[in-house]
């Protein structure tokens, strides 16, 4: 038989531009920007060559805001405006936050969603991570020299819809298209995995300044299968630093602090926590404004001793993880560590010992989850090299589904279902003559509605009146590759249909959005139009390549008329492209979009039936099977 | 290849419940590999559409041919012995007693927080999967008898049911 060339779908065959895209780690502490050059990712640093930016915002009256180190530094004199570990209030509303009594921040709820107010005004979680994240843009569009055709973003895989959902509007505002989100494990697993080409089972455990994540993958021949997933979107280092806080409060006897002192002190804790990871003792000294002096010593006994439950509360979702994976310890070959809290000696101690094996700590664990993001966002701009031919199936972490009668949760997709994913489900009128139905989509893994989260609520107008249970009301959610879902509603029998893209009930709307975009455009100061024609003509110039490369490969599966009119598209969108009529540019891609439709699905089954035949020559490998085709034998 | 083909049809497999799982599983990863949204991000918008959907599709008949559960019920589907509306069923006495006893035992060992013992119960209960699940493939793949099997998809759905209790119980007993 005689081995076809198969090229691959996406890949270009025709040299091409390299596109600049990057991987960002939007981290609860620090963040950090990573790309693909010269075929090594590299963590971008500031002026200053440091990769890290912390995750630290200060608003100040008329000046743009301060973000970083410069921040960071101010965080005791003005704590109010200085906002620290913002990423523990997107998606959240002000119930949802556990320790807000000791946190310096004005609240404000007023809306439904969480707000702070700040020297420059009131400022949403999804305002502030955006000020970051252009921090970042800034820094890697310096860096490469020119704008970014998108980002691979990462997020805790235990975020839920919600949190993802204010992590993209984040990315929106900061004018950074995203190419996907990613979940931060599995990004490590993509830089721990490539880099050691390994194959087995993996378990990462992943503890960052505020979120646990655990993920259980599969490493196979280039696919990076998640099986399992589970964590704790509220359990991370601040945790720990804040065990140390409340340790010294009852050991020193400290009065009721100030702002100012409570920072100063919580800083103390974490430089007392770092310092312990080398040393057995830390010395904590501090002069408080109100006169007070602090001089204690902290030992790694006492340590391990006020934080053994919040290390035992990793381990249960770690267990759960696995019973969902279907798996033991004992299949395990390896445990990668990241995020910044796996230094400390009792996590990664008390990890080994469940695991009963050593710990994986080859890789920095601040910078792996940018570099595996990096490596990710290269690939799916299309700068794919040889060999780059690995693939990512990842999970939704929690199970989504619909409030029914009793405030009892319907389940519709389960937890650790493979995304993409789209599941369906009918239901009925109760009421005789019912012309509407609420829907109410939730998320989380108990039964009742109160102990979930909820995500959105719709209705679905207009069904004909009919007796009770006659209608047939089928609700679809899509859950998309970046772990983001649709609902759609349909009643079978009039046709009537509403349908949502679910925003959280304490996200941004799209307006708002829009307003804010408009703004913080003037704000610094940017052209707003000059960038947005400059977006369209990058992603002009993408459609373009994509085609030429889909002529390429397949230009036999097109009749000459048909591929008369898609060179045509082509030369009258690249002309536009030329132009600087944004909205000429956006014309001829819809058309060129709409001539290629065809096409685009014959490429799409063609590729599907090689998959068939690239096996037979598989299976000539020698790979056991029981199912014979009659072509390979 | 039709995008409305059955599932079986879609992995080139037979339309049996004793299916190969090794083999199953490369030709999901060979599919997807072609199909995945990560493989078409750079592509126009109607390729990326059409890759959502067919990642997705592909996704779906993995998830129903990979759990014995739900192949069990697709294949009495195609077979057109849909299960139709469960709470019809009706289950022999002796089979609703047993269960009875399992929950209890369940209930039980969760109240006293005694997980050694949620999970011996779990493995007992494996064991008695395994065996069902044996049966069922003959009743499928060998007899070709619809009717006795589509009764024991019915107990095994009991079952698979009492399972995910005793994995809530065990956690449960973790919190």
């Amino acid at each position: 038989m005689a081995l076809l060339q198969i090229a691959e779908p996406g890949e270009s065959t025709a040299p091409h531009q390299h596109r600049l895209a990057v991987g960002i780690d939007l981290g609860t502490t620090n963040s950090l920007v990573a790309t693909v050059r010269s075929g090594l990712t590299v963590v971008l640093g500031d002026d200053f060559g440091r990769p890290l930016l912390p995750s630290v915002v200060r608003y100040l009256p008329d000046n743009p805001p301060q973000v970083g180190y410069e921040a960071q530094g101010a965080q005791v004199v003005d704590p109010r405006n200085t906002i620290v570990s913002v990423k523990r209030f997107m998606g959240r509303g002000l119930h949802d936050i556990a320790e807000r009594e000791s946190m310096p921040y004005l609240f404000d709820d007023k809306l439904g969603m969480l707000r702070l107010h700040t020297a420059a005004g009131l400022k949403s979680p999804v305002e502030i991570s955006a000020d970051i994240l252009r921090t970042l843009r800034q820094r890697a569009e310096v860096s490469l020299g020119g704008p970014l055709v998108g980002a691979v973003i990462t997020v805790p895989a235990y975020f839920d819809d919600a949190q993802r959902q204010a992590t993209k509007d984040a990315a929106r505002l900061a004018g950074l298209p995203v190419l996907r989100l990613l979940n931060e494990p599995t990004a490590a697993a993509i830089a721990y995995g490539l880099d050691n080409a390994a194959e087995g089972v993996y378990a990462v455990y992943d503890l960052g300044g505020g979120t646990f994540d655990i993920s259980i993958l599969r490493l196979s021949r280039g696919i990076f299968e998640v099986l399992a997933t589970g964590g704790d979107s509220a359990l991370g280092g601040d945790d720990f630093d804040q065990r140390i806080f409340c340790w010294m409060l009852e050991t020193a006897k400290l009065k009721p602090l100030s702002v100012e002192d409570a920072r100063m002190l919580l800083t103390r804790a974490r430089e007392a926590k770092e310092y312990l990871t080398f040393h057995g003792v830390a010395p904590i000294g501090a002069r408080l404004n109100s006169g007070e002096t602090v001089d204690l010593t902290l030992t790694t006994e006492i340590f391990t001793d006020i934080t053994r439950t919040l290390v035992a509360k990793t381990i249960q979702p770690v267990k759960k993880a696995l019973r969902d994976a279907g798996l033991s310890t004992s299949d395990v070959k390896g445990v990668v560590m990241v995020g910044g809290a796996t230094r400390m000696p009792q996590v990664q101690r008390a990890v080994g010992e469940f695991f009963k094996q050593d710990p994986l700590n080859n890789l920095d664990p601040d910078k792996v989850v940018a570099i595996g993001a990096a490596t990710q966002a290269n690939l799916l701009a299309g700068n794919r090299a040889a060999g780059d031919d690995w693939l990512l199936l990842d999970v939704i972490p929690l199970s989504l589904g619909l409030e029914t009668m009793g405030g009892l949760v319907e389940k519709i997709v389960p937890r650790n279902a493979t995304i993409p994913t789209a599941r369906a489900q009918e239901f009925t009128t109760f009421r005789d003559g019912q012309t509407a139905l609420a829907i109410h989509v939730v998320q989380g893994e108990r039964e009742l509605v109160a102990d979930c989260r909820s995500l959105a609520r719709f209705e679905l107008r207009g069904i004909p009146p009919m007796v009770a249970g006659a209608a047939r009301i089928r609700v679809t959610f899509q859950v998309d590759a970046d772990g983001l879902l649709a609902v759609a509603a349909r009643e079978q029998i009039s046709g009537v249909e509403a349908s949502i893209v679910v925003k959280p009930s304490y996200g941004l709307t799209d307006d708002e959005i829009a307003g804010m975009l408009k703004d913080s455009l003037l704000h610094v100061k940017d052209d707003a139009h000059q960038r947005a024609l400059k977006e369209s003509q990058v992603d002009a110039q993408r459609l373009i390549e994509a085609v030429h490369s889909a002529l390429a490969a397949d230009g036999d599966l097109l009749a000459a008329e048909d591929r008369r009119r898609v060179d045509a598209g082509l030369d009258k969108l690249r002309v536009a492209a030329q132009g600087d009529n944004r909205r000429q540019i956006m014309l001829a891609m819809d058309d060129l979009e709409a001539d290629t439709k065809e096409f685009a699905a014959r490429r799409m089954n063609k590729s599907i039936r090689q998959a068939f035949a690239g096996r037979n020559i598989n299976e000539l490998d020698g790979e056991p099977t029981a199912v014979g085709t009659g072509e390979s034998a | 290849m039709d995008f409305n083909t059955d599932h079986f049809a879609l992995f080139d497999l037979p339309r049996v419940f004793r299916l190969d799982a090794a083999v199953l599983d490369q030709r999901y990863r060979d599919l997807q590999s072609r199909v995945h949204p990560d493989r078409h991000a750079s592509a126009g918008e109607v390729d990326r559409r059409l890759s959502l959907q067919w990642a997705t599709r592909v996704n779906e008949a993995a998830q129903t041919l990979k759990k014995p559960l739900a192949r069990a019920k697709y294949l009495l589907h195609l077979a057109a012995h849909d299960l139709g509306d469960e709470n019809n069923a009706r289950m022999p006495v002796e089979f609703l007693v047993e269960q009875m006893e399992w929950r209890e035992a369940v209930a039980d060992a969760r109240a006293a927080g005694d997980d050694e013992e949620l999970e011996h119960l779990r493995h007992r209960l494996l064991d008695e999967i395994r065996e069902r699940y044996d049966e069922l493939a003959g009743l499928l793949d060998d007899r070709r008898d619809f009717e006795q099997a589509a009764d024991r998809v019915r107990r095994l759905m009991f079952i698979e049911k009492l399972l995910v209790d005793i994995d809530d119980a065990i956690a449960a007993c973790e919190e």
